[in-house]
């Protein structure tokens, strides 16, 4: 028996509380087993990736129970995939908040950081759903957390209504899990399943309702409109390696649409048909436009960011919505890149932060550091406007091309192509106005010289961008390897079998004579 | 030389200039130079194969699923425009070198430049119309970097802005385009979307395609309506101008129609646009140029003009037209990069390029004269030179060309243009090289080193040998309109010679010369009709819609997301509501399994209570200690139901988690205002009522829906309820289910509980850092004091109930795996009873008595639990697998030891820590706002001297 996939929760969960008890004053100890910690999640994640490759379905029976009655984990190539992700992001991001002494400027950073990092992987790794719900606790407390790390009076104005909104998408959860379990009597993903392809035809309110709201609460996650509100200003507000990470956090509603409404409800499921199908992709559409009009619209270029991952995540939710195998796979394709594009801004614009003092996109004096934050400004910008040669262009084509054969097709494709033209012209603006227009400021020499960024968060972003480039080049790899995912998301028998008829205690007969 | 590596090149050398920068400005050039010359010299070796008619092919898989390859293709075509790109970009290199300033960066300004040559090869030699996007769309980023390239500049970066902006829509246009193209034929290879010409012309979305393609093609070659970008892209350094902005990339989109030729033309659509906006285009870049004083909008305006003609002759659709079309491109391109260049001599020289403040350069420039002079004269349809040949052949073509039905109409055009084109010619050269020498200039003009002259001179020396020998590049451009044709039509047997005998061309010719000289004679009043006509200033207007366009953003944007929390919550609720109820309504209801319970005095006295204080708070939340206190009997009433449904554990966490929460909400209240003011509007409130009702009634409508009706087969409760005392050791089946069944939940929740400490300790932090700290300093509490903080009475009951509550607790916490209780619970009430003391004796007095750091004791917590957990992999099983034995020591029962016993320890901590720490941070804010703290546990102490009382107060 191995316990490697319990290891990405478990392992920062106890490398947090051990912070707490035994480093909370040294704030270099802590660093070196955070960073240590992270290290060690990337590689087993990458086994675990590895292993999953193949179309294994692992599982892991918490406390030794059977599915459904206990809780299991299931490391498939979809989770695992999420979980290599995350670590991946998380290093980088580390490493850029130990550079820019972000985690220095309040307590317990490294702490929460870790327990962030467990809930976003339990989120990904569970089979059951009230454990996500936990999980989504978790990482929604200790992303509260982070938010507010190091205080300020915008920053926690910010953090108030990211929890409360979220705090409402809890209770919401709690609501969907209630009359999911009244409805089903079961809590296990896989056991739902099968569980829903036995409701009566005529009694289907339950389950449409459970259904709906269950879409909602991950539709907060994911940032759909109209239930973004709480997005922008606690992205723009976090500190930026917290911002960063958060990156992840909106694929984790992402992710949590694509495994339940392909497992659970996939799109042929009669009872709960004209639901999400019906008006998830006009929402994700919304979102989008919401989403780029924002980057034309901001005045800030953390704003201009925090818009930028609606509008990112927005063609995630485009591609999702069409709930077909080559949307799913695009979908995956565009998460990778829409995570690491938006962590990689985020930083950036802290960069630009460090270098002249603040983010206001108006016209100031040539910043610390110029010439380097403006390439890495440019080459951020490109990816997340889906310029080529990055892979945010490829992740439209895939998208478009996903959308080709569908009844909205002219929609998809009219607001992808405008939304695009227009947070072109939005960074366009934005980086000739910090970039270029600096130039033409006269300054006096008496000006408040601001530090340069440090070597190591430039080293940090420069993974990110290096990161996107690999996505990039190996593009045909990954989606290749989405394809796969997507098929076996369609053809989930591999998985129910696996959850469903693995014995654990008293499911063998050994253990029942025993008592 | 392999077309990858050809491809590569100049992204690769792109490093090199940066490189080399410090190194000198020669080194720089040196190398920039180098890596074009190798290519330039790559691309002669597959000279032979493609003069043999072969195409060279280069593949390899990227996206096979997409159908996203890297394939490329090397034909007559892309032979002729890569040549046009590698030849003149080395001119291009050694002018720049002598161009640019010692301020100027120019190893950035040669990086751009690789770049872009790199990314307009790759266009001419994609053989995959998604792999061409890509390289075209990297030509509009590395032309929007280097039209910015002087960053001081406002003009720079409006015309970067414009034409990133321009060209991007085309892009992006384009991309729709060339994927129905693709969804149609089945493949993104062009070689095979070339061979399709009947099925992609017959199907549907031919015209879509067309259009959307043609957008892309409209605005990278600035056909009217999208011309008014290039004239802004000059202020670019003068070799970008030459470079990008005549030579080679905006004859991209011209490349690509000429590429595309094969399946897209022929059409009577494509005749009807690219036709019209060909020849729409040349006349109105004509007029225009002939009224621009500076000599780079002049060549700009004209280069509009030109990029007209050959649209309009590949949109006649006939293989002549085709042929006319790639000699006109060569011939442009190397009279229109001199041009250029000459311009930037003279500006280089003279200061200026305002052809007002300029003439007589003549003498004083004689070798740029005679350069700007031949390619001037070349650019107007002069014999002798390359340009009266092409000219000659478009007007041939003209003369065939019927639009619209009305025969005259593409012949007078063409003719109106070809006067206004020689019109500015000769103003270029009369009203710059002629006239009287002017004592004025900015600078006083003279030749230029060989450096600058001699790129432009080379350039001039083919326009010549072409318009003297035209038979020399007539086999090239027939090679090369052969494969523009691609087997579709026959190449024509035209030959190109200088003189046709005395065709309507001719004429043609002979009147736009001489009404060329004619409108030049009449300049001055031309000009002042012209300065007095109204007339559209694209800048202008672009601008305006730019702004207009974020204007409308930030309307649109900012008032909706300016952090008015109530509105964000009541849209969220409306939309969920909305399709909670859309999914009810379209579903079908089925009758009720189970029938309602009768419900007694003692439930409906509960339920009403729970109503009261709900609706009680609705109206009294205003004054806060007040709702606490109902909010105190919403949880009370909870637990009582909890009791009712039979769940006494259940009922006894609530009623803990109830005190500790009012005893921690109290703390807080201390710091607010006793009442909430009122700050919505009535009309705010009637929409949040609105709201809240609707969602009661919504969650009221499921709940009652669920409480009626069974799940649809046997809940895996039934599981737990069997399996609790077999699996789990215990009879106390919630309990069963916390610590072993679903363990896992509540290792995650301590979790939460135990962040949500810290999160308090580290907000009160940064509180304490901030603005309100001082605040709390000179804090005035708006009520009267009690006087004595820490009344006797309490101290001494708390003192006596310690030990109680901490047995009490133990107890609790013993039994709860088989009658109502546990780790949480246990851990609440020791929280309580500690919590007691604080109350009762100050936060000094009592920490000092407790040597237990509450961060630790959570992360102590948590620990236990994970390593409970872990434990079990040492028996090889999964995390959190539990098990019991039956002990007895003597004189004790037998007893059951679990090691969820041991996991139920560090819940315990984790929880006694998380309110201890909660406590602590509040307890903090309060220490700073000078609350009196004393020594002693009591202020009014009789044991204690008289003296020492008074101190303490």
């Amino acid at each position: 028996m191995t316990h490697w996939l319990i290891a990405p929760v478990v392992l920062p969960a106890m490398l947090a509380p051990f912070i707490v008890l035994a480093a909370r004053y040294h704030i270099g100890i802590q660093r070196a087993f955070s960073v240590a910690g992270v290290v060690a999640l990337i590689v087993i994640s990458a086994a675990l990736a590895w292993n999953a490759s193949d179309g294994t379905v692992e599982i892991y029976q918490l406390g030794d129970w059977a599915a459904p009655f206990g809780i299991i984990l299931v490391g498939d190539s979809l989770s695992t995939l999420m979980v290599l992700l995350t670590a991946v992001l998380a290093l980088c991001v580390l490493l850029y908040a130990i550079g820019s002494e972000w985690d220095d400027r309040g307590t317990h950073f490294h702490a929460l950081f870790q327990f962030q990092l467990m809930g976003i992987m339990g989120a990904f790794l569970t089979g059951d759903l009230f454990n996500l719900f936990v999980f989504f606790e978790v990482l929604l407390i200790a992303s509260y957390g982070l938010m507010i790390h190091a205080g300020g009076t915008a920053r926690l104005r910010a953090g108030v209504q990211y929890v409360l909104f979220n705090l409402i998408g809890s209770t919401l959860f709690l609501f969907a899990l209630g009359s999911i379990y009244a409805e089903t009597g079961t809590l296990n993903m896989a056991d739902l399943a099968a569980r829903v392809a036995l409701i009566d035809p005529a009694e289907t309110v339950g389950i449409r309702v459970a259904s709906v709201l269950l879409l909602l609460v991950f539709a907060i996650k994911a940032a759909v409109v109209p239930l973004h509100f709480w997005l922008p200003s606690s992205y723009a507000e976090a500190p930026a390696p917290v911002a960063a990470l958060f990156a992840i956090m909106t694929k984790v509603g992402g992710y949590a649409i694509i495994r339940v409404y392909t497992l659970i409800f996939p799109p042929d499921v009669e009872v709960t048909s004209g639901l999400h199908d019906l008006w998830l992709l006009p929402a994700a559409l919304a979102s989008l436009a919401i989403g780029m009009i924002g980057v034309l619209a901001a005045k800030r270029l953390d704003r201009l960011v925090a818009f930028a991952v609606i509008g990112s995540m927005a063609m995630v939710m485009v591609s999702i919505a069409l709930f077909t195998p080559t949307g799913i796979a695009a979908a995956l394709y565009y998460i990778v890149h829409s995570t690491l594009a938006a962590a990689a801004l985020f930083l950036i614009a802290d960069l630009v932060r460090t270098g002249r003092g603040n983010v206001e996109l108006t016209a100031q004096a040539p910043m610390a550091g110029a010439a380097l934050t403006a390439a890495l400004f440019f080459i951020g910008a490109i990816a997340m406007a889906g310029l080529p040669p990055l892979s945010g262009f490829i992740g439209k084509l895939l998208v478009l091309d996903a959308a080709f054969d569908t009844d909205m097709m002219v929609w998809v494709w009219i607001i992808v192509l405008c939304s695009s033209l227009i947070s072109i012209l939005g960074f366009a603006r934005a980086g000739s106005v910090l970039f270029w227009k600096a130039h033409s400021v006269t300054h006096s020499e008496d000006d408040l010289v601001m530090p340069r960024p440090t070597t190591l968060s430039y080293v940090a972003v420069g993974a990110l961008i290096g990161l996107l480039t690999l996505h990039t080049v190996f593009a045909g790899q990954v989606h290749g390897y989405t394809t796969r995912i997507a098929a076996t998301l369609f053809e989930p028998t591999a998985y129910s079998n696996a959850v469903l008829n693995t014995p654990g205690k008293l499911s063998k007969p050994k253990k029942e004579e025993e008592h | 030389m392999s077309l990858f590596i050809l491809v590569a090149l100049p992204f690769l050398g792109a490093l090199l200039p940066g490189l080399m920068n410090s190194a000198g400005r020669s080194a720089c050039a040196g190398v920039t130079f180098t890596v074009s010359l190798t290519a330039f010299i790559g691309l002669l070796t597959n000279l032979p194969s493609v003069l043999a008619g072969e195409v060279v092919t280069a593949r390899v898989d990227w996206m096979p699923v997409l159908g996203l390859n890297f394939t490329l293709m090397l034909d007559g075509l892309g032979f002729f425009f890569a040549l046009l790109i590698l030849g003149i970009g080395l001119l291009i290199i050694a002018y720049g070198r002598n161009y640019l300033s010692r301020e100027d960066n120019m190893g950035q300004f040669f990086t751009y430049l690789l770049l872009f040559q790199g990314a307009m090869v790759g266009i001419v030699l994609s053989d995959n119309v998604l792999l061409l996007l890509i390289f075209w769309e990297l030509t509009s980023l590395s032309s929007f970097l280097l039209i910015g390239y002087w960053k001081h500049l406002p003009e720079g970066r409006q015309g970067a802005r414009m034409a990133l902006t321009v060209t991007g829509m085309g892009g992006l246009a384009m991309i729709g385009g060339m994927l129905i193209l693709g969804q149609i034929v089945g493949s993104y290879d062009l070689s095979v979307i070339l061979q399709n010409r009947e099925l992609i012309q017959a199907d549907p979305l031919y015209l879509p395609a067309l259009i959307l393609i043609l957008l892309g093609c409209f605005t990278k070659s600035a056909q009217f309506p999208f011309h008014f970008w290039l004239p802004h892209a000059m202020a670019a350094p003068t070799p970008v101008s030459a470079y990008l902005h005549s030579a080679t990339m905006v004859k991209a989109g011209i490349f690509l129609m000429a590429r595309m030729w094969p399946v897209l033309s022929g059409t009577p659509e494509w005749f009807v646009i690219v036709t019209t906006a060909g020849l729409v285009t040349m006349c109105i870049g004509a007029v225009i140029a002939l009224f621009k004083h500076d000599l780079k909008a002049l060549l700009a305006f004209s280069t509009v003009s030109h990029l007209g003609l050959i649209t309009m002759l590949l949109g006649t659709g006939t293989a002549f037209g085709a042929m006319a079309a790639m000699f006109h491109i060569l011939n442009h391109a190397t009279f229109k990069a001199a041009l250029f260049m000459s311009a930037g001599i003279i500006d280089h020289e003279a200061h200026t390029r305002d052809i007002r403040r300029l003439g007589g350069l003549r003498t004083l420039m004689p070798v740029t004269f005679v350069i700007a002079t031949l390619a001037a004269l070349s650019m107007a349809g002069i014999p002798l030179l390359n340009g009266f040949l092409s000219k000659e052949m478009m007007l041939e073509e003209a003369n065939h060309t019927v639009l619209f039905n009305v025969p005259w109409l593409v012949p007078v055009l063409a003719t109106v243009g070809s006067v206004f084109s020689a019109a500015y010619c000769f103003r270029l050269i009369g009203h710059t090289f002629f006239g009287p020498v002017r004592d004025d200039y900015p600078a006083k003009p003279h030749d230029p080193p060989a450096g600058l002259w001699m790129p432009p001179a080379i350039l001039v020396v083919l326009v010549v040998v072409i318009g003297v020998a035209p038979f020399l590049a007539e086999p090239f451009v027939k090679l090369v309109t052969a494969s523009v044709l691609g087997g579709e039509a026959e190449v024509p047997k035209a030959y190109f010679k200088i003189w046709h005998g005395l065709v309507p061309a001719l004429y043609m010719s002979i009147i736009a010369t001489v009404g060329g000289l004619i409108l030049l004679m009449v300049f001055k009043p031309a000009l002042r009709i012209w300065d007095g006509a109204p007339r559209p200033e694209a800048k202008v207007i672009f601008e305006a819609i730019v702004e207009a366009a974020a204007t409308l953003a930030q309307k649109l944007i900012l008032p909706l997301h300016n952090g008015a929390f109530s509105r964000y919550a009541a849209i969220g609720s409306v939309a969920i509501i909305g399709a909670g109820f859309h999914a009810w309504s379209t579903g079908q209801v089925g009758p009720a399994t189970r029938t309602a319970q009768a419900a007694d005095p003692v439930a409906i006295a509960g339920w009403g209570m729970l109503v009261a204080a709900t609706v009680g708070l609705v109206f009294l939340h205003r004054n806060r200690l007040l709702s606490l206190i109902l909010i105190g009997i919403v949880g009370l009433m909870v637990s009582i139901g909890f009791v009712f449904f039979s769940a006494p554990d259940l009922a006894m966490t609530q009623f803990t988690v109830e005190v500790v929460t009012i005893i921690l909400l109290l703390l807080a209240l201390n710091f607010l205002p006793k009442t909430t003011p009122v700050e919505s509007s009535v009309l705010r409130r009637v929409r949040d009522v609105a709201v809240a009702v609707a969602g009661g009634v919504a969650t009221f409508g499921i709940a009652y829906h669920f409480l009626l009706r069974d799940a649809v087969t046997t809940p895996i409760s039934e599981f737990h309820l069997a399996n609790s005392y077999k699996g789990g050791g215990g009879t106390n089946v919630v309990n069963v289910i916390l610590v072993d069944f679903r363990g896992f939940d509540t290792y995650g929740e301590i979790i939460v509980l135990g962040i949500a400490a810290l999160l308090i300790y580290a907000l009160t932090q940064s509180l304490l850092g901030g603005p309100v700290r001082a605040r709390l300093l000179n804090r005035k509490p708006d009520q009267p004091r009690a006087g004595d903080m820490h009344p006797m009475m309490m101290v001494v009951l708390t003192r006596v109930i310690m030990p109680v509550v901490m047995m009490v607790g133990f107890y609790i916490f013993l039994r709860g795996h088989n009658e109502p209780g546990g780790g949480f619970i246990a851990g609440l009430i020791v929280s309580i009873g500690v919590v007691m003391q604080y109350m009762a004796s100050g936060f000094n007095w009592a920490s000092a008595r407790l040597h237990y750091p509450y961060h630790g004791v959570i992360g102590a917590g948590v620990l236990v639990a994970g390593l409970t957990g872990i434990g079990s992999w040492f028996v090889n099983k999964p995390f959190l697998t539990s098990d019991f034995t039956y002990v007895r020591i003597p004189p004790f029962e037998k007893f059951e030891l679990a090691t969820a016993a041991l996991f139920d320890v560090g819940v315990f901590l984790a929880v006694v820590g998380a309110v201890m720490l909660s406590l602590e941070s509040f307890s903090r804010l309060a220490r700073r706002a000078h609350e009196p703290e004393t020594e002693h546990p009591m202020d009014i102490d009789p044991s204690r001297d008289v003296e020492d009382a008074k101190g303490a107060v």
